[in-house]
């Protein structure tokens, strides 16, 4: 099977950390181009819940970020590669609870140490690596019918 | 039930979304916390929350959810009310307490989103 030779979209989004304002930006672009391409309502909800969590990191704690977006028949992929300060302990990050966030981020109504769980458990597969001062890079892939 | 009931019910003043208050509502959900409604509300639903800042749109645009409810009394900022018109998401606020609130809409038929969580770790 030829997933990219099926290529249904592709296309790629920048985010600017600390810009708390601007988070969610890029989830709403997203969402409205899966709707444009017919992707069933539950599958778009899953794709912008996990872009949305990753923005709110990345304008918490990277300094910019590249997304993208790619559809496939049959697949949705969301790749996250930031610039920024990395993760030291991964498994820490990833156990629900545990959080670095600042009083800013906890405002806006996160900051909770949920975003990565919820960000897995919405993706059927998710990839995480990090790199301490250079960044973070995430994969989350979301299987349509 | 109809978005207006929720408005009578909760003495609610409409901020946004005048014009769309015969949208049929059955459920709702209720958190200060954005992770907990991007983890449990389901489409469709009531966001029931003091918060007020630009993410709450931005969560409730996520999830599709039918309409906010401000409680507390809580007003919006002038940026949140742009976006909550830009992305057509009714803003009610009323003065009744988060508990009263929902106790309130529960009263009159509207219910969870989901009764309870499915384990200890709160985890779908």
């Amino acid at each position: 099977m030829g997933e990219t030779n099926q290529n249904l979209y592709s296309g790629s989004f920048n985010i600017e950390g600390g810009n708390f304002n601007s988070a969610g930006i890029v989830s709403t672009n997203i969402k409205s181009i899966l709707k444009k391409l017919g992707i069933p309502g539950d599958i778009v909800r899953k794709a912008a819940i996990v872009s949305y969590e990753a923005e709110i990191n990345v304008v918490s704690y990277a300094k910019k970020a590249v997304v993208t977006l790619t559809v496939n028949p049959g697949v949705v992929h969301i790749e996250v590669i930031d610039e920024g300060q990395g993760i030291p302990n991964i498994d820490l990050a990833m156990q629900e609870g545990w959080s670095t966030a600042d009083q800013r981020i906890r405002e806006m109504g996160f900051g909770a140490g949920m975003g990565l769980c919820n960000i897995k458990n919405y993706s059927d597969e998710f990839h995480i690596s990090s790199e301490v001062g250079r960044g973070t890079h995430l994969k989350m892939t979301i299987q349509t019918p | 039930m109809k978005l207006r009931e929720v408005k009578d019910i909760l003495e609610a003043e409409v901020i946004v979304g005048e014009d769309i208050l015969d949208l049929e509502v059955k459920t709702a959900f209720g958190a200060d916390l954005m992770s907990d409604v991007l983890a449990f509300a389901k489409a469709g639903s009531l966001l029931l929350t003091g918060l007020t800042n630009t993410q709450v749109i931005r969560t409730a645009n996520v999830l599709d959810i039918a309409a906010i409810i401000l409680v507390r009394g809580k007003k919006p900022s002038s940026e949140t009310i742009a976006l909550a018109r830009e992305l057509k998401i009714p803003i009610l606020t009323t003065k009744y307490i988060l508990f009263e609130t929902a106790g309130r809409l529960y009263m009159k038929g509207i219910v969870g989103c989901l009764p309870k969580v499915e384990n200890t770790s709160g985890r779908n």
